[in-house]
């Protein structure tokens, strides 16, 4: 009988499948993973110290560079938490604006969520550069309306930065158009692949009691059959008034949070083509200054993102800048179930379910 | 729609089960005795009626004279949420229940709370620094600590 001893592995933080400097310390009994350390914090900015020390307005430049991958979505979800706040109204195109932004986006980065899992689970290079392919349209788009390709500090308490150029409107609606087919594509290539199934079906499994226990969201909570969407749970702008469904996976493998999100795209597509028929003309900028006081009190705001619920819970003292910034980040908590999803795995399925989870670091370091 | 319960009705209910834990109610914070918040939560988690299984959110702030700390519950099966607050006035060991053994969400954001605020949560499994590194002296959320604008707010432009 050969005598072994278990061995630690740091995997991280420079490691190309830990998406940023993620560092798990994993204690291995042969290839087989039998304890798991999430070590993270080397992306730790304070922003939330930072923010205290800045009016609102100013702080929306920071969520672009926590969730860099979906930029649309982190504003939205601030400037809904300070217009709770502050009780700023927002007109009915800024909303549309908003809803049309925020579904380019989760597109956007569920595009390269897919992408990079796929590319953790083997397949280097090609599906990725296909998504790619897609996920540049989108962010000509953004460019076309905010100006930047990746920090769009787009969305502002009361309505938006601008309104979108005439050009925008025949750009989204080829790429609405053509999306269906793409998504189709990727399908073919993919979702019957049988060594994508082989490598993620059945594995990393998150029952559905630990996912809600656990408090995650977005995809991992769905891939696990919880039907939990703050679209549809709890609308914010005008989502109560489209019609999509929530998809959501059988057993909370790698495999179905993969499939929650290829889903979701055509979901995404399905509520961009009628908010695009729908959205009324009108001002979309927002009607209050550029510093305001908000009333002291509390308030929080959230809203659905792309990897699951970004919540900001601001504190006013009746100043110009927030009391207190607390950002509930999803990929931070969607993490906590990573140790029980990966022990009794291998080295190379840990990087698959690390990859299926879909973490920004920039996001969940802060 | 989640249907936010106001922090009276909520108090009335855990009134009924634990009489001495709620310290102030009013139609949005329900404000508890932080030794009882462990019980309180058990009680909100089991409740037929309240069904809180989803912890939204634990985080901290540094009112200066107190330190509090605000849980944001939600309720999936029944969608609907609450939100509960705590007091601490012992600056130099602020101790809290840690709520765990409830829900495994508030592993992380317990670090978090402890990392940022120095709140130390009895019965937490691994209470470790978590965004900032081991050995690190202080507390940064707390308002004594301050940023690099020395806590100076922003020049009003009237």
């Amino acid at each position: 009988m050969l005598k072994t001893e278990p061995y630690v592995l740091n995997m991280g933080p420079q490691h190309p499948s830990t998406h940023g400097v993620f560092r798990m310390e994993l204690l291995l009994d042969g290839e087989t993973v039998v304890d798991m350390r999430p070590i993270m914090g080397y992306l730790h900015r304070g922003i939330e110290k930072l923010s205290e020390e800045r009016s609102y307005t100013q702080c929306i430049p920071f969520t672009d560079r926590m969730d860099y991958l979906s930029s649309m979505t982190g504003n939205l979800s601030l400037c809904l938490a300070i217009e709770k706040l502050a009780g700023i109204e927002v007109s009915e195109r800024a909303k549309y604006l908003r809803v049309i932004m925020a579904e380019l986006q989760r597109i956007a980065s569920h595009l390269f969520g897919v992408g990079t899992f796929i590319d953790d689970c083997g397949a280097s290079g090609t599906p990725f550069l296909y998504m790619l392919r897609e996920r540049e349209k989108l962010i000509d788009l953004f460019e076309m309306a905010s100006g930047a390709r990746l920090t769009y500090s787009y969305i502002r308490p009361g309505g938006v930065m601008r309104d979108v150029p005439d050009e925008f409107w025949p750009a989204v609606r080829r790429f609405v158009a053509e999306m269906p087919r793409y998504i189709d594509e990727y399908e073919q290539l993919l979702t019957g692949n049988e060594i994508l199934r082989a490598r993620t079906i059945g594995v990393g499994i998150l029952p559905r009691e630990q996912a809600i226990n656990a408090s995650a969201s977005g995809p991992v909570l769905r891939g696990s059959g919880v039907k939990w969407d703050l679209r549809k749970a709890d609308p914010y702008c005008v989502y109560d008034r489209f019609d999509f469904d929530i998809p959501t996976g059988k057993q909370g493998d790698a495999f179905d949070r993969y499939f929650v999100r290829v889903q979701e795209m055509r979901q995404s597509v399905r509520i961009l083509e009628q908010a695009i028929r729908d959205i009324p003309s009108g001002d979309p900028l927002p009607k209050v200054a550029l510093f305001f006081h908000p009333p002291a009190g509390d308030a929080y705001g959230r809203s659905e993102t792309p990897r699951g619920e970004l919540g900001f819970y601001l504190v006013s003292d009746g100043s110009i800048a927030p009391y207190r910034f607390k950002i509930r980040s999803p990929s931070f908590i969607n993490i906590t179930a990573l140790c029980d999803m990966v022990v009794g795995w291998r080295i190379a399925d840990a990087v698959a379910i690390t990859g299926s989870i879909d973490i920004v670091m920039g996001e969940v370091d802060r | 729609m989640t249907q936010s319960l106001s922090g009276e009705q909520v108090a009335n209910r855990v009134r009924e089960v634990l009489p001495n834990a709620v310290v102030k109610a009013d139609g949005i914070d329900l404000y508890l005795r932080s030794e009882a918040m462990l019980d309180v939560c058990r009680f909100l988690k089991e409740a037929p009626d309240m069904e809180m299984d989803y912890l939204t959110s634990i985080t901290g702030v540094d009112y200066m004279d107190y330190l509090e700390v605000v849980y944001h519950l939600t309720s999936i099966a029944r969608n609907h949420s609450v939100v509960v607050k705590t007091k601490l006035y012992d600056r130099a060991a602020p101790e809290l229940p840690s709520v765990i053994s409830l829900w495994q969400g508030a592993e992380f954001q317990e670090r978090e709370v402890y990392d940022f605020f120095g709140i130390i949560f009895t019965g937490h499994p691994d209470l470790r620094r978590i965004l900032m590194w081991d050995g690190y002296a202080n507390f940064p959320l707390r308002k004594d600590y301050l940023g690099l604008n020395y806590g100076q707010r922003p020049a009003l432009v009237e």
